[in-house]
């Protein structure tokens, strides 16, 4: 495998920047109903009461920043569990982490009549967090962490959460169809009152990645050795799961579970950038709101007119990576 | 005829006194002119058991509902003593469901036993790796697309249970399947029919989306006769099928290569088994949709009661149609609201993981 060099790295991400750029005009621009380019530059920058610019303003370009900020969030999660466990099938989707999380707004939601984005992303950080500590402890065997037993245990702690939401949704009907489009994974019909209250906790979490993704790339090569660096273990690892708690429950309260993403992505960024963790975490965060959008704006055009939330779409171009990325002689690269 | 039934214990022979050496378990054997059956003394004595509570749990069951029997009238109604109303009530309304539960309890519990034997890990499970996600898109179709009958349900559930297991094994193939491969193809093709299956349920109306998912979560409501004798005729061959190749099964255990030289034929066993335990799933979950986690548990438990060194299959089936009959019994009288048995058994599965994680915790420390 050949890897960019440092010049290379730089230009490949400015690329993956232009093309973010170019996919969220395309997925205000395209949608059911054809509106021109010059309405839409209108609606962003000389608003009036005109029908189209109400779809622009009111539609397209909240999901197009849901998207942003959702697919930013996943991709940043993908990349920090596949680091911390070293495992190249790790997503926070797989892992149940997702389940977790909409378990627990499901729990706030259908349960405790929380209604508020205040209130149960609090549930869903909590949902998120145990989910992932519970993977983490299941997943390790005594002579280290074994990639299939962690992606079997995460499996199985998300049906077993997915059965319990089922569950709740089922003795309550009001609730069912209230989350039935959310349990989907969809960035429609996502106001952007959602997103705000989450944005600071993004931050922190880019922050702490950031600080994380040194060590990480020490303890690629082993405790012992990462230890032997001057790695502090313990507090990585801390830092790493909060970051990742934070950025999937988040995710996940703003538009429902949505999977694969964190799968797909860190691994085209490590095939660009090698096995540097600041290079994949910073590629990750632009290819990963590429993807959700480039997925988002699939789902819309397929079943023209009615349209496929995005989860859906993502579920089915993820899938077959993960079964290529099995298949594969060697099933690690990390 | 001769029927011999002799226990044998080795007793130590060379060893110094005192010196306590392991020669094995205690052993039955039952001897016909063609076929000998060996059997441990502890799995017998395990099965035993787990039957008279099955027997006892079951009773209890024909006993409860609004109309409540005391136990002699159950078991005059089952050897046909009664007549009338109380006969009625036994033996046409409740006896079909507790017969549905004990023979798709044991047949989730030998499907599961299958697959965790084969993919040597205690985690496989058919519902873990799609199988029964595929049942449920071939309900789904036949529910919300063609609005068909119930036979037609089965054929749907059946056929997309079956379809995925092909999918999934040639998707796992590269000169030869190896069990984590299959696992990890398995949770992906789960994921995409999970995903499809959300789908279907997000384009119906929200009557058809309630009955669909409803079924989805596994019940043996509506359970009748016809039902359970199709249902059972049809487990009756797979569980056949299964104990005539329990024996290679536990010798692929040691590993392709050991069983190879032991004179396995690895590929049409394996095959075998695959057939054998999806079949299974999928003849359950067109029954009754999906009841989780039975076929995860179960043997495990099975394993622990029998102290086996590996699966076995006929204590497996004895925890598991336990388990459905209790699940069953507990989501029909104790829960608040008569829940899908499905629901139950999900927490059953949700009990075993914060077991299994505790016990891991304590090994560490």
């Amino acid at each position: 495998m050949t890897v960019a060099g440092p010049r290379r790295r730089l230009l490949g991400l400015v690329t993956a920047l232009l093309v973010l750029l170019a996919l969220s005009v395309l997925s205000v621009v395209i949608g059911s109903t054809a509106i021109p380019p010059s309405v839409v530059w209108d609606a962003l920058f000389h608003p009036s009461a005109d029908i189209d610019q109400f779809a622009i303003r009111d539609y397209r370009l909240p999901r197009t920043i849901v998207g942003l900020v959702v697919g930013v969030a996943l991709g940043l999660s993908g990349a920090l569990i596949q680091a911390l466990t070293r495992n190249p099938l790790a997503d926070p989707g797989i892992f149940g982490v997702h389940a977790g999380a909409s378990f627990a707004v499901t729990v706030a939601v259908g349960v405790l009549g929380v209604r508020d984005i205040q209130g149960y992303m609090w549930f869903a950080f909590a949902g998120a967090l145990i989910v992932t500590l519970m993977v983490l402890a299941l997943g390790s065997t005594r002579q280290g962490r074994s990639p299939v037993v962690m992606v079997l245990a995460g499996v199985c702690v998300g049906a077993v959460l997915g059965g319990a939401r089922e569950a709740l949704q089922l003795t309550n009907p009001d609730a069912f169809d209230a989350m039935r489009s959310w349990n989907a994974g969809s960035i429609v019909g996502r106001p952007l009152d959602l997103v705000w209250p989450i944005l600071p906790f993004f931050a922190v979490a880019l922050g702490l990645a950031l600080a994380v993704s040194g060590p990480l790339n020490a303890m690629a090569l082993g405790d012992e050795l990462a230890a032997a660096q001057g790695v502090r273990l313990a507090r990585t690892r801390v830092l790493a799961i909060i970051a990742l708690t934070l950025l999937a429950g988040g995710a996940t309260a703003i538009a429902g579970p949505i999977g694969f993403v964190g799968l797909m992505v860190p691994h085209v960024a490590r095939w660009f950038v090698g096995p540097h963790q600041r290079w994949i975490f910073a590629y990750s965060v632009l290819l990963a709101p590429s993807l959700l959008l480039s997925s988002d704006i699939l789902g819309r055009i397929v079943m023209h007119p009615s349209e496929i939330p995005v989860g859906i779409v993502t579920a089915f171009v993820g899938a077959p990576v993960l079964i290529a990325l099995v298949r594969r002689k060697k099933a690690s690269g990390l | 005829m001769s029927t011999g039934v002799s226990s044998a214990r080795r007793r130590s022979t060379g060893g110094a006194p005192g010196e306590q050496v392991d020669f094995g378990r205690r052993v039955l054997v039952l001897r016909r002119r063609r076929i000998a059956v060996r059997l441990e003394w502890r799995s017998v004595v395990v099965c035993a058991v787990l039957a008279l509570a099955v027997a006892c749990l079951a009773v209890l069951a024909l006993m409860t509902g609004s109309y409540q029997l005391s136990p002699g009238q159950v078991v005059s109604a089952l050897t046909g003593g009664e007549t009338g109303l109380v006969h009625d009530i036994v033996v046409e309304w409740r006896l079909p469901r507790v017969v549905a539960a004990l023979v798709f309890g044991a047949a989730l519990g030998v499907s599961g036993a299958v697959f965790q034997s084969m993919l040597r890990n205690p985690l496989a499970d058919p519902g873990v790796i799609g199988f029964s996600q595929g049942s449920y898109t071939g309900a789904l179709i036949v529910i919300l697309l063609v609005n068909g009958t119930y036979m037609q349900l089965v054929g749907g559930a059946l056929l997309g249970g079956m379809a995925t297991a092909i999918l999934v094994y040639v998707l796992a193939y590269r000169r030869g399947v190896k069990g984590f491969r299959l696992i990890i193809v398995g949770i992906g093709v789960s994921a995409m029919l999970g995903s499809l299956n959300t789908w279907l349920i997000l384009k119906a109306d929200l009557k058809a989306a309630m009955a669909a998912a409803a079924w989805g979560a596994g019940s043996l409501n509506g359970v009748s006769w016809d039902r359970v004798v199709i249902g059972g005729a049809c487990i009756a061959v797979l569980l056949l099928l299964a104990a005539m190749l329990s024996r290679p099964m536990r010798q692929l255990e040691l590993g392709d290569d050991v069983a190879a030289s032991q004179g396995v034929r690895v590929s049409p066993v394996r095959l075998g088994l695959v057939v054998a335990g999806v079949a299974l799933t999928a003849t359950v979950t067109a029954a009754s949709g999906p009841i989780a986690f039975i076929s995860l548990v179960a043997p495990q438990i099975a394993r622990r009661l029998a102290r086996t060194a590996g699966i076995t299959l006929a204590p497996a089936a004895f925890v598991g149609a336990l388990l459905c009959l209790a699940a069953d019994y507990i989501a029909q009288h104790i829960a608040p609201t008569p829940l899908p048995v499905g629901i139950i058994t999900v927490m059953l599965g949700g009990g075993y993981l914060g077991w299994l994680l505790f016990t891991e915790a304590r090994r560490r420390l």
